[in-house]
């Protein structure tokens, strides 16, 4: 392997994984303060995508469509929270489990009637469309080097609310003690629908803009799911820290994986995560 | 270290970051005596206890119980050993009944691992025991009522119960009459009490009144370091004690 | 927890099952030419019960919620697949403890690295397991890929050349299905009433005070999980047998999410609340799937409606009906007592 080909394949593990972040953070957020589980996050993903194509499609704009879509999918998060999560707060993970199972069923069979079952694609936009040499033997697409500096963007507002504002405060108080801070006179309700519709807002974000580099199709939801399961998994629940660092170890190994041993790339994921479970079975940075 | 000294600290010290909770703790606690720790709140009282109970292992310091070091041991090892303990924040098993808590209990010291097919007898075995146990801590009435389904009161003297389930030869108990009202405090003081000539007692309690009743001998912790440890009598009349912890008033005391 | 039901429960449950063992005997003149059509869709049924019991001793007993057990089902039906010659019939009286031993060793592997986790992490790294297997499994030559493998041959079950019983044929199969789900049952029975059940509701239900009073809980927990594993690749093994191969669908975490959807429709914890799960998925698969070609969502929204309304499932409509729990209920609305103890992250705030 040359170097400009390992440069390509390094900026496309970081770029992978940057994306993964955007997921696995509103995954992690969600867990970590509102102890709900929730498997229907990788479906959020999937409309997003989903959403963009339709719009795209509909308005001739790619940016367009990002505006209209984001709010759809916000509205949608609220729909679900309002409707089901609020009775899932007290109940057991295994509840929750359930009834976001139902809803990938649900989310998964209703994209199919609307959108069917082909696949699609989105072309990657202007002015984005283009290759941008990096060195002698380095091109790379710009576009993902914006969507590389989106989440790196995005990865510094999360990081700074959390750790410099009192918003940030609240929320890393609540996911420790939950009741302490509703004790404090803070509406935990409308913080959970807060962070339930950020977490999702981030995720159908994400999906928006990995459609131009993605298939788009049924089920891409449920692959996300677990690979951000895994990120959390190494990561640490609760933790923005591990969800970056494991996002980007697993965004690294999964595009190595593929060009280094492909027979054994899908396995390469689930083989870190038992290794890091050895040493540390609460993750990374719990 | 005399022969008659079940359990001794030397040097127990225990940090959480800058924090010094427990600060060279020496203190000794004697066969079948009832042994109190007081201290205001924030003393390090349940982190000492913790420490006993291997819950959290020291910074520093060993504890000895029966001349064998067993600082570091897990929680599970140490019950093993026969130190039975109770926690300030009620810990049963809420959806079992009385009968069944206090025999899963006693199963720990009574029963094979897997031994089911082993022992009709054993399981009759626990089974007795674990009606006794409730009969001593009067609460037979209760043995097939939902733990959850109980009082406070009647959860608190459960866990007592369970602690004696283990035949322990000494009891750690935490604050075991936290929240209980007056006659049942004295209920729990009784049987403490009648316990001294089977077991060995060291508890954490508030409520001056029963400790300067029952206890034998008393140490007293202020910001995690022993302020004075001797029999009742001498904590009861030492000014230091008077100073830190009752306030400059005379008697009358309540926590 | 207490394990001990009311009378018309053991009642309900021995009809069904005697209605469910003469099945040939009334079977066509229900069904007509359906019958046979029938008799597979039960046998499959009652493969499934024993796949969602043996979950059951994860879930319901112990507390621990997997969601990748359909790594164990498949196991056992490519244990099968691939170690059945390829031109004549394995012997059953090696498959059967080839699939034990196999789910045995898997099972132990795979708990000493999941049962230290808790909560939500052991949610999320029995799927991740799953998943592994899943993925290894159908990218792989030797375990033919996305299209699985194919089963020739059901073992036989012989004494020299006697057949003891012939499980090519249907009504044979579906008995040796029968007996192997009560034979399940009556040991998941004995064992959740046993000194070894006692522990495992201590821990389900408080497991910092087992590890106080002295109990190696996670010893426990492992052997349950790899009980519940060794049961459900029977169950595997039994169900590749029936539709003659092993697929990697069968490994996949929607596997792992049907037998949990069947534990909360049937009722969990109670054992035989699964069996009925199993039977009322199955059902409901079936009218869904003649009702639409969109049937998962029909499903989804059932599965959603059973949570909100019904959590207790079947089995909890049996043991208390409605209006005998409307009084109970009542009785314990009343406010939390102080019973808080547990790690936050595994308890459950309603029973």
């Amino acid at each position: 392997m040359d170097l400009a080909f390992f440069g390509v394949q390094l900026l496309n593990g970081l770029q992978y994984g940057l994306l993964l972040f955007l997921i696995a953070s509103g995954l992690t957020l969600i867990f970590g303060i509102m102890g709900i589980i929730n498997l229907a996050h990788g479906a959020m993903y999937m409309i997003g995508a989903y959403l963009v194509y339709d719009l795209t499609m509909r308005f001739g704009n790619f940016w367009l469509a990002i505006l209209v879509a984001i709010p759809i999918a916000i509205a949608l998060g609220l729909v679900i929270e309002r409707l089901f999560l609020d009775t899932l707060y007290k109940r057991d993970h295994l509840y929750q489990v359930l009834l976001t199972f139902g809803l990938i069923l649900v989310l998964n069979e209703a994209q199919r009637i609307i959108w069917g079952g082909d696949v699609h694609r989105v072309p990657v936009p202007a002015p984005f469309d283009a290759s941008i040499q990096l060195t002698d033997n380095l091109q790379y697409s710009v576009y993902r080097l914006f969507v590389m500096g989106v989440c790196l963007v995005l990865a510094g507002v999360i990081y700074g609310v959390i750790r410099h504002t009192r918003l940030g405060i609240i929320i890393r108080a609540g996911a420790v003690n939950r009741d302490m801070v509703e004790g404090l006179g803070i509406n935990v309700r409308t913080l959970f629908t807060l962070i339930f519709s950020v977490g999702v807002a981030l995720t159908a974000f994400a999906g928006m803009i990995a459609a131009p580099l993605t298939s788009i199709a049924p089920g891409m939801g449920d692959s996300i799911l677990i690979t951000c399961f895994v990120v959390v998994v190494i990561g640490g629940i609760g933790s923005i820290k591990g969800a970056f660092w494991g996002a980007i170890i697993i965004g690294m190994a999964t595009t190595f994986g593929a060009v280094l041993i492909p027979s054994l790339a899908s396995m390469v994921i689930y083989l870190i995560m038992a290794a890091v479970l050895l040493v540390k079975p609460r993750g990374l940075f719990a | 270290m005399s022969d008659d000294i079940v359990l001794a600290t030397q040097g127990l010290t225990r940090r959480f970051g800058g924090l010094v909770a427990v600060n060279d703790v020496d203190f000794d606690v004697k066969a079948h005596e009832i042994h109190a720790i007081l201290g205001p709140n924030g003393a390090g009282k349940s982190t000492l206890i913790n420490l006993l109970s291997g819950e959290i292992p020291p910074s520093e310091g060993q504890v000895l119980y029966r001349q064998k070091a067993i600082q570091g041991k897990s929680a599970r090892q140490i019950a093993r050993l026969g130190i039975g303990r109770s926690h300030q924040k009620t810990n049963i098993f809420p959806r079992l009944s009385c009968l069944q808590n206090c025999e899963l209990a006693a199963r720990i010291h009574m029963g094979g691992v897997l031994g089911s097919w082993r022992s009709r007898h054993t399981a009759q075995q626990v089974s007795e025991r674990a009606q006794e146990v409730l009969e001593t801590c009067q609460l037979n009435h209760r043995a097939h009522t939902t733990a959850s389904d109980m009082s406070y009161g009647e959860q608190r003297q459960l866990q007592i119960a369970m602690v004696l389930a283990t035949a322990p030869s000494l009891m750690l108990l935490d604050e075991p009459m936290a929240g209980m009202g007056r006659e049942e405090t004295a209920q729990v003081t009784e049987l403490l009490a009648s316990l001294t000539d089977r077991y060995t007692l060291v508890l954490i309690e508030h409520d001056m009144d029963s400790v300067f009743r029952l206890a034998n001998r008393i140490t007293v912790m202020v910001d995690g370091c022993v302020l004075e440890s001797g029999p009742t009598e001498q904590i009861r009349t030492s000014d230091k004690v008077r100073d830190v912890y009752l306030g400059r008033h005379d008697e009358g005391v309540t926590a | 927890m207490l394990h001990r039901y009311p009378k018309r429960v053991a009642y309900l449950m021995l009809v069904l099952t005697a209605l469910v063992a003469t099945f040939p005997l009334w079977g066509e003149a229900v069904f007509g030419n359906q019958a046979n059509f029938m008799l597979e869709k039960l046998t499959l049924m009652l493969i499934l019960a024993l796949f969602a019991m043996s979950l059951d001793l994860l879930v319901g007993i112990v507390g621990l919620v997997s969601l990748g057990h359909a790594l164990f089902f498949g196991l056992g039906a490519y244990t099968l697949a691939l170690a059945s010659p390829d031109f004549r019939p394995a012997s059953m009286w090696w498959m059967l403890p080839l699939v034990i031993g196999v789910s045995a060793c898997v099972g132990l592997i795979v708990g000493l690295l999941v049962i230290r986790t808790k909560g939500i992490f052991f949610i999320m790294t029995t799927l991740a397991f799953g998943q592994m297997l899943y993925y290894f499994i159908s990218t792989s030559q030797f375990a033919g890929g996305t299209d699985g493998v194919f089963i020739m041959f059901r073992p036989s079950l012989a004494v020299g050349d006697t057949l003891l019983v012939d499980l090519d044929d249907p009504y044979s199969f579906f008995y040796f299905c029968l007996v192997t789900l009560l034979a399940g049952y009556l040991f998941l029975r004995w064992l959740t009433r046993s000194y070894f059940g006692q522990v495992l509701d201590g821990i389900h239900d408080n497991e910092h005070r087992m590890q106080a009073l002295g109990y190696a809980t996670s010893g426990y927990k492992l052997i349950a999980f790899v009980i519940a594993g060794v049961m459900a690749s029977i169950a595997g093994m039994l169900a590749a047998m029936q539709y003659g191969f092993a697929n990697p669908a069968q490994l996949g975490w929607h596997t792992s999410g049907e037998v949990l959807m069947m534990l909360i429709l049937g009722g969990m914890g109670t054992i035989f609340g699964p069996i009925l799960g199993a039977f009322a998925y199955e059902i409901l698969l079936f009218v869904y799937e003649h009702a639409t070609r969109h049937w998962p969502i029909l499903m989804g929204l059932t599965i959603i409606v059973a949570v909100l309304v019904l959590p207790r499932g079947v089995a909890g409509l049996m043991i208390a009906p409605p209006r005998a729990r409307k009084r109970r209920t009542t009785a314990n609305d009343a406010p939390e007592k102080a019973t808080v103890s547990a790690q936050p992250v595994t308890q459950s705030k309603v029973d």
